[in-house]
């Protein structure tokens, strides 16, 4: 019987089956400050082991500082949850990724870059944007502290399957359009809840034009519409992508491996419970108005009204009728496991072309990792952020979950490369529009929300 | 984990759409690597406004929340918190996929009914009625109402026994697991070398 990508991974990974449940292997997790405390100490409660220390990986990402990185943490809580996450893994023999090393970096972006996530795996991690590694044909998912704990003492989870949802972008991307944009697009058809108990795949011509970055931004994304898991089928880019990285197999293992993951993709003629089609010539650059992301809209529109959108509307600072385009800002961030990946700053710097941050705007950019900071600064992008007025951060999560120093004050606007616009999310009282980087760079110069085709034209 | 077959007092209404985790259990106080003692943060950011329906003295075990209730991060404080002021049941259109396995991963009942059922329950909320929520039978009564609900029978299975995922599946699967890895270590050998 033919199957998709989804039941292909699921099927591999099956230990034991009871009812409407499976006894899922879990390959690798990855594990960070924030979600991990309360399951090491439910494992010490329970007098657990780690049953493979070899497939964890752990590094803090969350509450780490942007600045000053090597000093002091100011912060005398994260300083110690951070601390406790070093000393459990060293507890518990798993590898812990020091904060001051050339590979830490957001969980979502070391896991790809050193070849820790891989086609055909199953990977979890207490985090709900764990699903950016669907990017790479593996079935990845975000879960809590308690079900790390039970992956760590048994390497497995009990799952109940999901129903299979296609998203297939027919056509091209029009210049200035970005993965981000698909992402906001597809959320803003299908809705917050609307693809809830699913598991997305991501097809068509424009996927598969997406570099691997932009693959993970896609795939990233897909929990805000309520999706655990979103994948794209592995392919030659895929691989190209892995081949060399640290912690991929190398040689003959290698081989074999290209050999089992070339199977992968879903069979032509396999069925999927429901299909969206999205032509991707016709999205403009997104943003959102609101405080859910599915609160998107086109550059070019004007607000919508209704009583369903009068909280938000309220809370945002904005009027029905009103253009979203020409809206002032006074923060903009860059960065996150959506959107601080190189190609996501080399598309920000490609903006800025001897333009400067506009009066009375604080712009951040905080790459996704020491490698991608190493990369940027290799290939000048530090300076042409710095001289633009931009302030160039080290690694973290920084303003896109706001658990560190870096949070916004009341009332704040910010145009932010980030994945969430909830309420308080950048700060208590702050006010988030989700955009691409290169839009985010754009309104940061202008000062306003603006189009960025029109800057790039 | 605590085991639950009937949960019996008031319920809370909550009717707003989108309930985030972060709203449930705002970021900055994800520093505290506790899970107990969490109530006191629950909504920190909504108790202030005079009609926020959930009190911190809270003593009524049901919410009758909104569609998409706890959708967003995966925090395990956001079920914690709200278990911490003795809610037990969560009643809504829909949930957030990972706050919903969270709810169950600790005693707490997540139950999906249709939106004219969520609003029939809701209404006895405001009454201030006493509901009575049964796990064995399946049911909610209460004023007048008798509505019936699924919940998947080995979450169920589990709420019932109270029981320790974890505990149980090294009780249960461990030559399962191995036998796994054998196999695996065969098909998949790459997986099998650990490189830094």
């Amino acid at each position: 019987m033919p199957r998709t990508l989804y039941e292909k991974l699921w099927d591999a990974h099956v230990v034991a089956e009871a009812g409407d449940k499976a006894l899922l292997y879990i390959d690798r997790h990855l594990l960070h400050e924030v979600s991990t405390p309360q399951s090491f100490q439910a494992l010490r409660e329970d007098g657990l082991q780690v049953r493979r220390p070899d497939t964890q990986l752990a590094v803090a990402d969350h509450s780490v500082p942007t600045h000053d990185r090597g000093g002091a943490i100011a912060d005398p809580q994260a300083a110690a949850q951070i601390a406790l996450l070093e000393r459990n893994c060293a507890h518990f023999g798993i590898e812990y990724i020091a904060l001051v090393g050339e590979n830490q970096g957001i969980v979502h972006v070391i896991g790809p870059e050193q070849g820790f996530t891989l086609p055909g795996i199953t990977l979890v991690c207490g985090d709900s944007h764990t699903s950016t590694h669907g990017a790479f044909g593996a079935l990845a998912f975000g879960v809590g502290a308690s079900e790390c704990g039970t992956v760590m003492a048994t390497q497995t989870l009990w799952q109940a399957k999901t129903r299979t949802l296609r998203v297939t972008f027919t056509g091209k991307l029009q210049p200035g359009v970005s993965a981000k944009d698909m992402a906001l697009a597809f959320i803003g058809i299908v809705g917050a809840s609307g693809a809830t108990g699913y598991a997305v795949e991501y097809a068509g011509e424009a996927v598969e034009a997406l570099s691997m970055e932009g693959r993970m931004t896609l795939c990233n994304m897909t929990i805000e519409a309520g999706a655990r898991t979103g994948l794209v089928a592995p392919d030659g880019k895929t691989f190209a992508y892995l081949h060399g990285r640290s912690r991929a197999p190398q040689g003959l293992a290698w081989e074999q491996a290209v050999a089992a993951w070339r199977a992968l993709p879903s069979d032509a003629d396999a069925k999927f419970d429901r299909e969206i089609v999205i032509d991707a010539s016709e999205i403009a650059p997104q943003v959102t108005f609101g405080t859910s992301p599915d609160q998107v809209m086109p550059i070019g529109g004007s607000l919508p009204g209704g009583d369903k959108l009068a909280k938000a509307m309220r809370y945002m600072d904005v009027h029905a009728g009103d253009l979203i385009e020409g809206l002032g800002i006074d923060h903009a961030f860059i960065g996150s496991c959506t959107n601080g990946r190189i190609e996501d700053l080399r598309s920000a710097a490609a903006v800025i072309r001897g333009g400067h941050v506009a009066p009375g705007v604080r712009a951040l950019v905080v790459p996704g990792s020491m490698r991608v900071k190493a990369q940027a600064e290799a290939e000048g992008l530090d300076t042409l952020f710095t001289q633009a007025g931009f302030e160039w951060r080290e690694p973290g999560c920084s303003l896109c979950v706001a658990m560190n120093d870096d949070r916004l004050p009341p009332g704040a606007r910010c145009a932010s490369t980030s994945n969430r616009n909830f309420e308080g999310r950048q700060g208590v009282g702050a006010r988030t529009h989700l955009m691409s980087p290169a839009m985010v760079a754009a309104a940061a110069i202008a000062g306003r929300i603006v189009d960025v085709r029109e800057v790039l034209a | 984990m605590k085991a639950m077959s009937q949960v019996t007092g008031q319920a809370i209404s909550l009717p707003d759409a989108d309930i985030d985790t972060d709203i449930i259990y705002p970021a900055r106080f994800l520093l505290i690597t506790e899970k107990k003692g969490l109530g006191r943060y629950a909504f920190a950011d909504r108790r202030d406004s005079p009609d926020f329906p959930i009190r911190e003295d809270e003593d009524r075990p049901i919410l009758v929340a909104g569609p998409n209730f706890g959708c967003g991060s995966s925090r395990e404080q956001a079920p914690w918190a709200i278990g911490d002021l003795g809610i037990r049941v969560i009643i809504a259109e829909s949930f957030g996929d990972i706050f919903a396995n969270n709810c169950f991963r600790n005693g707490m009942l997540p139950i999906r009914l249709a939106p004219a059922e969520v609003e029939a329950v809701r209404a006895s909320a405001e009454n201030g009625a006493t509901i009575t929520v049964d796990l064995v039978s399946r049911t909610i009564t209460g004023a007048g109402t008798a509505i019936p609900f699924t919940v998947p029978e080995s979450q169920r299975e589990t709420l019932l026994n109270g029981w320790n995922d974890t505990t149980r599946i090294l009780a249960l699967h461990a030559e399962d697991v191995t036998a796994f890895e054998a196999v695996q270590q065969c098909a998949a050998p790459w997986l099998w070398t650990t490189r830094k």
